[in-house]
């Protein structure tokens, strides 16, 4: 009898489980625009990814109460592809093929984007990418929103080689072991070697995914600052491990003052699981501070506050940058009376969109955006504070002009070039 | 101190040429009243309000202190009607009480977007540092000292001379005084006089840390074919000083790199040695191990955003609390789980391992939705900020050697807990035989359940210690579970020495390869060790012997 | 293979049990009807297969593979390996590498010599574990090879030193973990975090084209086909007896004379090989092959597809393997909140309600039922049927 008890449990959970399983996606009869969001929701970029999609959810709801486009309501269509990279290939397919998405706002490391690059090409999908990246990239059918290199990682080098950002004249290059770092530091390598600093002052090093050890590391750099020229460190250090390398910078008494640290990759967001106080005075380079004084981003940030019913979440850069996007694609729509791909696609270029800075973001015809540069201080609050910006928008470069082999190569998706990577028009 | 007396009679000229300077800036302050002052802090570039905050302590008016520490904090604002400078203090995020820079007069709250605040950066920062480290050298409370005279120390200038001395006379702390004595031969090494510049350069070659390092480095230091230091003797003597400090500093790397390996030591030790209990004992392949880390960190957490909202006042209490929290918090999930899952599968295993999985896949899940994806901030309590810089170069940070001396407490007490309670006594039994121990009348389902609570205690509890050297977050336990798990089999399973064995060798062998191999190379060559070392011991460090083995 | 044709040899298709029946049919009629389906059917025909919907069944079919190699191991001769997952990627990892060199001068350097992310790393020349992978045949040798030769190696250590049980798992676990570590390092010159991708063509075919995704849909078929009578056959054999003595009793069959480690490594290498096999048809289907692959949640994940199907029955795994991975596929578009707490929660469900997994339960209801039925009837199974797995694992 024992046997048929078990068997009466088993067979309970097995048909449990099969009508979970069981069931096709429901395909909704009601014309809508469909918005796909491929960002991980768990595993390790859930951390960094959740903010955005709920903010794309905000920006469609936003539309939609507007009017939505052309007539019709938005539907967001979110996949968790679970910070695994295979899966954001297949889930990509699925959100192009199956769902017939008129458009994808996702990604955030590099290695997501090259997974579900080829995907997009094959199918031709529009994917936004909003995250800051190493370049040498453009495909026909992805908008970089965020920064390339030229747009962040060498102002910020200039802005320390400068009076007011201490003067620098030795520099650690501090990095996560992956494309970003590898390819940033190899072009501010070129770049210090072309303004004078020579590969003596400068000490490169790099670090597993979320290295949480730092010590060893944090006393290296303070011996190499301590041959008497003014140093500065350039972190490309990726996410998780930035915490533990912050609290033993900040517990070794590294003060900003003496050799400050310029990071890529740590915004607002990051340092939200921080006691930022020992930290006053380091600093960061975006396109976007949370901090910025324009009525647009007081107007975001209030936005924000409410759809997410917290007052104490934060903003950051790659929201601003699904913001531009967003904003940029829907004029793109209206004025192609379209959301086909290729017509959305030729409206995008030369398309303009307020950023949250007070000013205008471009779109260019490489797919890169023109933006201002920032570099902000971090403040006691967990804030940043804006201590130097370009004067006016900066152009993003596909293609580094600090790597030989990119230097050459020219991106520009209009006649006659109508090219991602060519030396020569093709027209 | 001889080498104090003779550098000041040295300097007596330049002291006088500081004094004029000091008297022509105090004249020149009557003329200008204080409040252009203040409000040309607000002006220009950053190179305009250095010069302003120079002129506003060169006043010595008791008004200008507290303007420049405002400053400091960024909380000194320009208002957005009218332009006037005032003070704010934040009533909260939004909200400020503000009160006019000049003549201190309350000007009630207002929105914080209708003040804009006066933007500094690191020299700015730097600047004001060292003007109020002037004004502060002499201040009552050590610390204020102690914090003036390593501002000095970081900028000096010669300006700061006759204060130094001054303050060299009246200090009593034997350490401050050897601050003040290093911040004032870091001046001297700006000195006019060769001779002074020789004897600071000679007395700071005494000492052994990298901030000497540096400034005698600067010495050295070419720019466009000009030496920063025009005299060869000085330079001279510069060179010899950095080779002595250099060697010095060597001999104590190794030492140094000891420490970090204990110290990341004690971090494996505290993350595995709840699966020391629950693996180790139980024999329960405990993947949700790392998800009770965690969540003894989110209790840490919750316990401080308690005293954040209750008792401000005693936050450094806070990990107090948070121990004992975070022990009964993940106990009771620990039981939970047990009883729930875990004792249907004993003598499974494996079986346990794909449960377990699963579990941590939920709990995960679970803290996700509960308290967001992102990082929670887990403050660090004042006593353990900081570091203590030993005089060769070696800097022994708090957090890491309260984690040291925590580890072992736990690890002490955990052994206590097994040999010398009534309960150890049955945990043991009901391990080693299960059949005789329930025959000794001993409520083997009890003490199961007690056993697997008492080892997702302690994993909470190493949580707490983690959550002050890493991300709080979700992923947290997953980053230490394999790791863990590398601990408990390469000391020996069943084995609490064992594990502080493992746990100490591998922290400490890897902390040791790392300057040459770097920190990646050098974790795979551990792995690598471990691997290979199993085949030599298949049973771990310190393996059991026995019957027990084969069970 | 100490053992050949003593007693009573029984040809292989006569030692292929129910379940294994329904997989190889279902596997030809999937194998021919997928692709015409997709080739041959209008995109109005309701029996119209999407290309998307052949990629990720294809994928399935290589996951269907993987699991059935670790059933092999884990299920007849007791080894739980934690590190499978780094066969499978080593295999991935070779073919990758093939399809790297067929990009030729297409990359965005246009550089015929080396793949574009060594032309931005600075290498200047094809490093020499790079020789040879232009021949799709020496690919294909190195598919089955490294992961072969690694199993083997990592084996004889292990099975000679008398590893076993959790502290095998735990090694098997910190090998893959090591492997990891060493494929994210940018040095080793195998692309880093992003791994090998932007593939083009394969033997000539584009990629992109449907027919190429049909084509290695109904060549993945062919191979879990092909590796289930392998597998079956092995463990139908006379070693495959011995193996299953070594799972449940390992000292013993020691002290009758077995070469227990023998056995061991040869079944653990055979499954590498068929692992890193799976790995090779899965990286030109989904297009990309990176480290994430090496993760130890990986490896135990495929552990749980096998304890989902049923361990011990071979079938049963690589109805497990799809099964989970089109349940991650639904929920994480349905729910993507909150997907990881069902798969969770089935994870633990399966292990409480059934543990011998789907397959193993509707053997045990079948059993039930005929025993009601026809309670004289106690015959078993003549050709070599195997005990299921005992429920615990006997160690």
């Amino acid at each position: 009898m024992k046997g048929l008890r078990a068997l009466r449990q088993s067979t309970l959970a097995f048909t449990a489980a099969t009508v979970i399983g069981a069931g096709v996606p429901a395909i909704s009869a009601a014309e809508t625009i469909k918005v796909g969001i491929l960002h991980s929701l768990s595993g390790t970029m859930a951390i960094s990814e959740t903010t955005l999609k709920d903010v794309m959810l905000m920006l469609i709801e936003r539309q939609n109460e507007a009017g939505g486009l052309l007539g019709m309501p938005l539907e967001p269509v979110v996949v968790d592809p679970a910070s695994d990279w295979p899966l954001f290939a297949e889930k990509a397919r699925e959100l192009i093929s199956q769902e017939e998405v008129a458009v994808v706002f996702g990604c955030w490391t590099s290695v997501s984007r090259k997974s579900v690059l080829p995907v997009f090409e094959e199918l031709n999908g529009l994917l936004f990418y909003p995250v800051q990246y190493e370049g040498e990239e453009s495909s026909r059918n992805v908008f970089y929103t965020g920064a390339a290199p030229n747009q962040q990682a060498i102002p910020a080098v200039e802005y320390l080689m400068s009076e007011d950002g201490g003067g620098a004249e030795r520099f650690v290059l501090l990095g996560t072991d992956y494309v970003y770092p590898r390819t940033t530091n190899k072009i501010l390598r070129a770049f210090l070697n072309a303004n004078g600093v020579g590969d003596e002052d400068i000490f490169e090093n790099y670090t597993p995914f979320g290295h949480s050890d730092w010590q060893t590391i944090v006393a290296e750099v303070k011996d190499f600052a301590s041959q008497g020229k003014r140093t500065a460190v350039v972190s490309t250090i990726n996410g998780d491990a930035n915490v533990p390398f912050y609290k033993e910078l900040a517990n070794q008494g590294v003060s900003a003052d003496d050799l400050p640290v310029v990071a890529f990759s740590v915004g607002e967001e990051e340092l939200a699981g921080l006691d930022t106080e020992p930290l006053v005075g380091h600093l960061a380079a975006w396109n976007y501070f949370m901090s910025v004084d324009s009525d647009e981003n007081f107007d975001f940030i209030d936005a924000w506050h409410a759809f997410i019913g917290d007052e104490n979440r934060v903003t950051n850069d790659p929201m601003e940058a699904h913001y531009i996007g967003f904003t940029m694609w829907a004029q793109a729509v209206q004025q192609a009376g379209t959301t086909d791909v290729d017509a959305v696609r030729q409206a995008m270029y030369r398309q303009s969109a307020p950023n949250l800075t007070g000013g205008t973001a471009v779109m260019n015809t490489n797919h890169h955006l023109s933006k201002p540069v920032l570099i902000g201080e971090i403040q006691a609050d967990g804030q940043f504070e804006t201590v130097w910006e370009t004067d006016g928008l900066v152009v993003g470069d596909a293609w580094s002009d600090y790597i030989p082999e990119s230097a050459k190569l020219t991106a520009d998706w209009t006649y006659p070039w109508v090219c991602g990577n060519c030396e020569e028009p093709r027209f | 101190m001889a080498v104090f007396q003779s550098l000041r009679y040295t300097t007596v000229s330049s002291v006088v040429l500081m004094i004029w300077l000091g008297m022509a800036a105090v004249t020149a302050a009557a003329a200008q009243d204080l409040a252009d002052r203040v409000a040309a802090l607000a002006e220009g570039g950053f190179n305009d309000k250095v010069t302003a905050v120079g002129a506003l302590a060169a006043t010595g008016d008791d008004r200008a202190a507290p303007v420049l520490e405002a400053m400091l904090e960024g909380l000194l604002f320009t208002q957005r009607e009218g332009g006037s400078i005032v003070i704010g203090e934040h009533l909260s995020r939004r909200e400020l009480r503000l009160a006019d820079a000049v003549t201190g007069a309350d000007l009630g709250t207002a929105g914080s977007r209708s003040v804009r605040k006066i933007r500094i950066n690191n020299r700015v920062r730097a600047a004001i540092r060292s003007a109020l480290g002037g004004l502060k050298l002499m201040h009552p409370d050590p610390a204020e000292r102690r914090a003036a005279a390593a501002a000095v120390l970081n900028a000096p200038d010669l300006s700061f001379l006759p204060t130094l001395d001054t303050a060299i006379d009246r200090e009593t702390e034997p350490d401050l005084k050897t601050l003040l004595g290093k911040a004032r031969a870091a001046v001297l090494l700006s000195s006019e006089t060769v001779a002074d510049r020789l004897e600071a350069v000679r007395y700071l070659g005494t000492y052994t840390d990298p901030e000497v390092r540096g400034l005698l480095g600067g010495l050295l230091v070419e720019r466009g074919g000009r030496q920063a230091e025009p005299d060869d003797a000085v330079r001279a003597a510069a060179a010899e000083a950095i080779a002595d400090i250099d060697r010095r500093l060597q001999q104590w790397a190794i030492v140094g790199n000891i420490y970090q390996g204990i110290s990341l030591g004690s971090v494996l030790l505290l993350a595995a040695i709840g699966l020391a209990i629950t693996f180790g004992v139980m024999g329960v392949i405990n993947m949700a191990h790392g998800e009770m880390v965690m969540l003894g960190a989110y209790a840490t957490f919750v316990t401080q955003e308690l005293f954040r909202a209750y008792w401000p006042g005693y936050f450094g209490w806070s990990l107090a609390v948070a121990i004992p929290f975070a022990f009964l918090v993940t106990a009771l999930v620990g039981m939970a789980i047990e009883r729930g899952i875990i004792r249907f599968l004993y003598g499974r295993p494996l079986e346990t391992l794909l449960a377990t999985w699963g579990l941590s896949l939920i709990l995960q899940q679970a803290v996700r939705t509960i308290f967001g994806p992102t990082n929670r901030e887990v403050g660090t309590p004042d006593w353990m900020q900081g570091a203590i810089e030993t005089t060769a170069g070696l800097t022994l940070t708090y957090n890491r050697l309260y984690i040291i001396l925590f580890s072992l407490i736990v690890l002490f007490a955990l052994m206590l807990v097994l040999r010398h309670t009534a309960l150890g006594l049955q945990m043991r039994a009901v391990t080693q035989n299960r059949p005789m121990a329930a025959g000794m009348g001993i409520p083997t389902g009890r003490v199961d359940m007690l056993t697997f609570g008492l080892g997702s205690g302690i994993a909470g509890i190493g949580g707490v210690a983690l959550s002050q050297i890493d991300n709080v977050s979700p992923n947290l336990g997953q980053s230490y579970i394999v790791d863990s798990f590398m601990v408990v089999v390469f000391g020996g399973v069943g084995n609490l020495w064992g594990t502080l064995a493992g746990a100490m060798s591998l922290g400490v062998i890897n902390k040791l390869l790392e300057p040459y191999a770097g920190a990646v190379l050098a974790k795979i060559l551990v792995l690598v060790a471990i691997i290979l070392f199993i085949q030599k011991r298949p049973r771990g460090l310190f393996a059991l012997k026995g019957r027990a083995v084969e069970a | 293979m100490a053992t050949g044709s003593s007693s009573g040899y029984t040809p292989l298709l006569l030692r292929i049990d129910a379940g294994g029946w329904v997989l190889l049919l279902v596997l030809i009629a999937a194998g021919i009807g997928v692709p015409y389906a997709n080739q041959m059917l209008p995109q109005e025909s309701p029996w119209h297969v999407p290309t998307w919907l052949v990629a990720l069944l294809g994928k399935y079919l290589c996951f269907a593979l993987l699991a059935l190699s670790v059933d092999l191991v884990w299920g007849f001769c007791g080894i739980l390996s934690l590190g499978h997952g780094a066969f499978f990627a080593l295999g991935g990892y070779a073919m990758g590498m093939h399809l790297m060199r067929q990009i030729g001068d297409r990359g965005v350097y246009g550089n015929p010599d080396l793949p574009d992310f060594m032309v931005f790393l600075n290498w200047d020349s094809l490093p020499w574990y790079w020789y040879g992978f232009d021949q799709f045949w020496f690919a294909m040798l190195m598919v089955m090879l490294v992961p072969g030769m690694l199993a083997f190696v990592f084996g004889w250590f292990a099975f000679r030193s008398r590893v076993t049980g959790v502290y095998l798992s735990i090694i098997t676990q910190a090998m893959t973990y090591a492997l990891l570590l060493a494929f994210f390092r940018n040095d080793m010159g195998f692309g880093g975090n992003n791994g090998l991708t932007d593939f083009k063509d394969i033997l000539g075919f584009s990629l992109q084209a449907d027919a190429t995704r049909c084509a290695l849909f109904a060549a993945s078929a062919v191979a879990l086909g092909v590796g289930y009578l392998l597998c079956r056959f092995i463990v139908t054999s006379k070693a495959g007896r011995v193996l299953v003595a070594v799972r449940d009793a390992e000292s013993r069959t020691r002290f009758l004379g077995y070469r227990v480690e023998h056995y061991k490594l040869f079944v653990f290498t055979v499954s590498a090989v068929l692992a890193g096999i799976a790995g090779a048809l899965y990286v030109p289907q989904v297009g990309i092959i990176n480290p994430g692959e090496f993760s130890p949640a990986n490896s135990i994940e495929i552990v749980v597809w096998v304890a989902v199907g049923g361990r011990g029955t071979l079938y049963g795994a690589a109805l497990g393997g799809v099964l989970v991975n089109y349940g991650k596929t639904y929920f994480t578009a349905a729910m993507p909140e909150l997907w990881l707490f069902l798969l969770g929660g089935l994870f633990i469900a399966v292990t409480l309600l059934l543990p011998r997994g789907i397959v193993g339960t509707l053997q045990l209801w079948g059993g039930v039922l005929r025993r009601r039925f026809s309670s004289g009837d106690r015959k078993r199974g003549s050709h070599g049927a195997v005990a299921p797995a005992p429920a615990g694992g006997g160690e």
